[in-house]
């Protein structure tokens, strides 16, 4: 039986490590791939405790599924937004899109 | 009429409002607000002052209580005694007639009502001031008066000598008004009331020690000297002639100077508790009587003799009150009121004709100028004492006094400052009206509404002294209960006329027999006389020069030290300003950075702070 603590970790290691793309990658998609990486760490979370936690049940898997339902819905809103800003600009770099400066 | 005291004052408040108002487009029209409002109030006031002469007329008392502040109620109102009745009739009539004169005098001004409106702001304080029953709301109108003054000195301020004369008699008469400020403080501290009749209780009961009667006399004192252009505040008020002359008429003869001899004679029940008070208030005033009074003997400015006379004749006052003679000081500030008004209205009328102020450069103006020129003669002989004349019943009457209190001394100091007063008078009067003519002027003699206030002044001048037969000092001082009379030695009388004479004779001696007018630098006692005993060069080496140096110190301090902390603090905020706005290079990626590593901050104190505590 693999216990609590296994999955956490798993989840943690994810978790941070999509962190790490979504402050560091320069790419559009790679962030929003790592954003979805984050999601999915924090559904295992959900799935672990709905299974292992002091009050397991089901809610937690319920919960992981509108997540993932949420997530695509995301996903596909944000690569329209990376298409128009291609359109508009011709870079989805992130580096380049700095007009919060002003 | 004794209740509706207050309505005297009212009249040139409501002038006043209406001319700040309208005062634009009346234009000279102004003149007839202002004159009908005091001819109201001179009405008023004559009512007042007939209604309380009657034999069983009271006192009139009116108080509002105006705040309370713990047990303590201060109070507003006004009152009518004697003292009062006479001075409300005596600031109307001397404020009708100027301003019924400067009419003619301002006429072609371009701030011809600005003229009235400061003149009616005057008149309304000074007679608050006058009904006022207690020491506070006396001190407000007291400030109120100066502040008119300041204003009025300063009305040609284009002209820089009369701006720095208004400066100066503000700031001079501000010394006095600490002190009375400090004064009328330590009285309310001590007795617990500001009110006259208070405070005069709890001195007749004994309630407040001897020491402590001497100190607030001698501050109200000090306010008196400033408000009255004694010595050593004497220098505003000669300086103050830059004013408009119907101003110097008003407020620097009859009316705002007499204020501090008026305070004094108010409170005069406290300074008669004070042996050393009206010691001191004798001494000043005699002194400053003969000092101003030989500055007058040399002066060349018409104006300024004058103003040096006033100063003078103040003295006199207060020097009778000082020994004591309550009547002779308050009957002295009747007389002097009209015939010094009269003096510099007159005055007026020949800076009017001749256009200018320098005795040397008049001469002959009798001729054209009969009216002036005799009504002049009329205040001169006047303010000299001459005997039948106002001014010699009153003089007489402060001699009498001086004589029986017994400062030997200051009597014939007086008497020389009479003599004084009777040489530069007729000096005057020699140089300006008589021989030959030393100017090429076109003079004609002035407006009729300019020579009947004269006119008016000169018959008061004349017969305002006979009012000494019909029980006056009995009246004034409510039957004696403020002060006795004084019954001196008749040779005092016949001194006094030798002195009026002697010195109209050395006047007709070295000015009127030959007309001659002297020519070059003045040398010896004439040149330290002509040069005012070098007071305002002492003044301005002792006082202002180390004032001023005092308040560059200031400003360097205020410049480098102040500005340099807040030059400082400037500094700071930009530079947290230029941090700040490095950290906003727009990108989300190092916005969200700085989120995360604050948020695992936080989180890792909260934790720790969990753990340990």
């Amino acid at each position: 039986m693999v216990p609590l603590n296994a999955y956490l970790a798993v989840g943690a290691i994810m978790f941070s490590i999509g962190m790490f793309g979504v402050l560091n990658k320069k790419s559009g998609i790679i962030v929003l791939l790592s954003i979805e990486l984050m999601l999915n760490a924090v559904n295992i979370n959900l799935i672990a405790f709905s299974r292992f936690g002091f009050y397991g049940n089901i809610t937690g898997q319920i919960f992981t599924i509108f997540t993932i339902t949420v997530a695509a819905a995301e996903t596909a809103v944000g690569l329209a937004i990376l298409i128009a800003i291609f359109r508009n600009k011709g870079t989805i770099s992130i580096t380049d899109l700095n007009i919060m400066k002003r | 009429m004794l209740e509706n005291a207050w309505l005297v004052p009212l009249f040139p408040l409501i002038s006043f409002v209406l001319l700040v108002a309208f005062g634009r487009q009346l234009k000279e029209g102004a003149a007839y607000v202002g004159i009908v409002s005091l001819l109201s109030s001179f009405i008023v006031a004559l009512g007042i002052l007939f209604e309380r002469l009657g034999h069983d007329a009271e006192n009139y008392i009116q108080n509002f209580n105006w705040l309370t502040i713990g047990d303590k109620t201060l109070t507003v109102g006004f009152e009518i005694t004697p003292l009062n009745a006479l001075m409300l009739f005596v600031v109307t009539l001397v404020s009708l007639m100027v301003h019924i004169y400067s009419k003619g005098y301002m006429h072609g001004d371009e701030r011809f009502p600005v003229f009235y409106t400061y003149l009616s702001l005057f008149t309304f304080s000074m007679l608050s001031l006058v009904i006022s029953p207690n020491l506070l709301q006396a001190f407000i109108f007291w400030e109120l008066v100066g502040a008119a003054s300041f204003l009025l000195i300063g009305f040609y301020y284009f002209k820089p000598s009369a701006r720095s004369a208004a400066k100066k008699a503000f700031i001079v008469t501000r010394i006095g008004d600490l002190g009375l400020l400090i004064g009328i403080s330590l009285l309310f501290w001590q007795v617990g009331t500001f009110e006259y009749a208070g405070v005069f209780e709890a001195v007749e009961q004994g309630l407040v020690e001897p020491g402590f009667i001497t100190l607030t006399a001698i501050l109200i004192f000090i306010g008196a000297i400033g408000k009255s252009g004694q010595f050593p505040l004497h220098t505003w008020l000669p300086d103050a002639m830059e004013g408009p002359t119907p101003v110097s008429a008003l407020i620097h003869a009859a009316t705002m100077v007499a204020a501090g001899v008026y305070l004094v004679a108010r409170t005069f029940p406290l300074f008669e508790a004070s042996e050393t008070a009206m010691y001191v208030v004798a001494t000043v005033g005699g002194f400053t009587a003969i000092f101003a009074a030989s500055i007058g003997l040399v002066q060349n400015d018409i104006k300024r003799v004058l103003a040096y006379s006033t100063v003078s004749q103040l003295g006199y006052m207060m020097l009778a009150l000082g020994s004591a003679g309550f009547i002779a000081g308050v009957f002295h500030l009747f007389t002097h009121a009209f015939f010094k008004a009269l003096l510099f209205l007159t005055a007026g009328s020949v800076i009017h004709a001749v256009h200018t102020q320098n005795i040397k450069e008049m001469g002959g103006l009798g001729k054209e100028m009969k009216i002036t020129r005799a009504v002049f003669l009329i205040g001169a002989l006047a303010i000299s004492g001459f005997p039948g004349l106002a001014g010699f019943f009153s003089k007489d009457l402060i001699l009498m006094s001086v004589y029986e209190s017994g400062h030997v001394t200051l009597f014939w100091m007086a008497l020389i400052a009479a003599v004084m007063t009777a040489f530069y008078m007729f000096r005057l009067y020699f140089l300006v009206f008589s021989g030959k003519p030393r100017h090429n002027a076109n003079v004609h003699e002035s407006p009729k509404n300019m020579t009947i206030p004269m006119i008016i002044l000169s018959l008061l001048a004349i017969f305002a002294g006979y009012i000494e037969f019909f029980g006056f000092g009995e009246w004034i001082t409510n039957n004696g209960v403020i002060a006795e009379e004084v019954e001196g030695p008749k040779w005092i009388m016949y001194l006094s006329i030798i002195a009026a004479f002697g010195g109209i004779a050395l006047a007709w001696l070295m000015y009127g027999r030959d007309n001659k007018v002297k020519t070059g630098e003045p040398r010896g006692l004439h040149k330290l006389l002509f040069n005012k005993y070098y007071i305002d060069e002492l003044y301005s080496t002792v006082v202002v020069r180390p004032y001023t140096i005092f308040g560059y110190v200031l400003k360097f301090f205020d410049k480098y030290v102040i500005g340099g902390l807040v030059q400082l603090s400037v500094w700071f905020s930009k530079a947290i300003g230029k941090i700040g706005s490095r950290l906003q290079n727009g990108q989300v990626q190092a916005y969200g950075l700085i989120t995360i590593i604050g948020l695992v901050l936080l989180l890792v104190s909260l934790t720790a702070g969990r753990l340990l505590g």
